[in-house]
């Protein structure tokens, strides 16, 4: 293994890691909720009365975000690689799987590692386990 | 429930992926590539974000509601099941074939790309997919059942 010095940055890593701790902070002190983007967008899919308007909320804020951190630095714009065929299948799997395992990156890998629950640690572990493989088969095997 | 504060979190919680490098599907793969040149920096994210969410889930155990007076809704869910790791496994092929997964997907249409927005309809019919095999329903409590 060798890691890329370069394009390493584990400040503004951590500090962008702290804002999001401070948004599921926010989420569950004052609205009792636990932060999971899959869990809020797939609670949309269908909505249901009384739960669709602080989920649109929370998503309308996410889109904003990138237009406001414009103003507070330069945010890391999204570089897409993959063809659209790619996108379709891979935006599959992770709508899919998401909601079978009840959460993705922020719900399970964060909210549920910091409250200490052995079923996102087996999540977490399974993803990411995932996402490692499927990048090593596609760079370097397949 | 409150309608505002959450459009707050959502914006706290997407400058905070901007900032860490999560909406850059390239440097998301770069993380997952460790047969490559391997960019630790997103472990960085996840000690940041779990260091203050650590301490903000000690507190609301201790609480008997949030503050805007709604019930914590607490996942129930405990079982490690087939459900659980077959779609974390589902969800880990995606993320790896394309370098996003949904929050940071979500929060890419802010930057008006449409891959992201090509990625996330795709994730909403893959979400209506599974709702409608739900529908049928083999576990009950499933839909309260929600991690995040």
């Amino acid at each position: 293994m060798t890691i890329d010095w370069t394009h390493f940055t584990p400040v503004s890593a951590f500090a962008g890691g702290l804002l999001i701790g401070l948004a599921a902070a926010w989420l569950i002190l004052e609205d009792g909720r636990i932060l999971g983007a899959s869990g809020l967008l797939g609670g949309l899919i269908p909505p249901r009365a009384g739960d669709w308007p602080w989920r649109a909320s929370a998503l309308a804020g996410l889109i904003a975000a990138p237009l406001v951190a414009r103003f507070l630095f330069e945010p890391a714009a999204a570089s897409i690689e993959a063809t659209a065929a790619t996108l379709v299948a891979g935006g599959l799997l992770v709508g899919f799987g998401t909601r079978l395992a009840n959460g993705c990156t922020s719900g399970h890998g964060v909210c549920g590692l910091a409250r200490l629950s052995p079923r996102s640690l087996a999540a977490t572990a399974t993803f990411m386990g995932a996402g490692f493989l499927t990048v090593f088969l596609v760079r370097h095997v397949l | 429930m409150n309608r505002v504060s959450p459009f707050f979190v959502g914006l706290l919680f997407g400058i905070g992926l901007c900032l860490s490098g999560m909406t850059n599907p390239s440097k998301v793969l770069a993380f997952l590539d460790l047969g490559g040149a391997w960019d630790p920096s997103l472990a960085f994210v996840m000690g940041g974000a779990i260091a203050i969410a650590f301490v903000a889930f000690r507190i609301a155990a201790r609480r008997a509601a949030s503050l805007s007076g709604e019930p914590f809704h607490w996942p129930t869910a405990r079982a490690i099941d087939a459900r659980l790791i077959g779609g974390s496994l589902l969800f880990g092929v995606g993320w790896g074939l394309v370098g996003l997964c949904p929050g940071p997907a979500i929060a890419d249409i802010g930057f008006l790309d449409g891959r992201a927005a090509l990625f996330v309809l795709a994730m909403a019919a893959g979400m209506a997919l599974y709702s409608g095999f739900a529908a049928v329903p083999s576990t009950p409590g499933a839909e309260v059942a929600l991690d995040g």
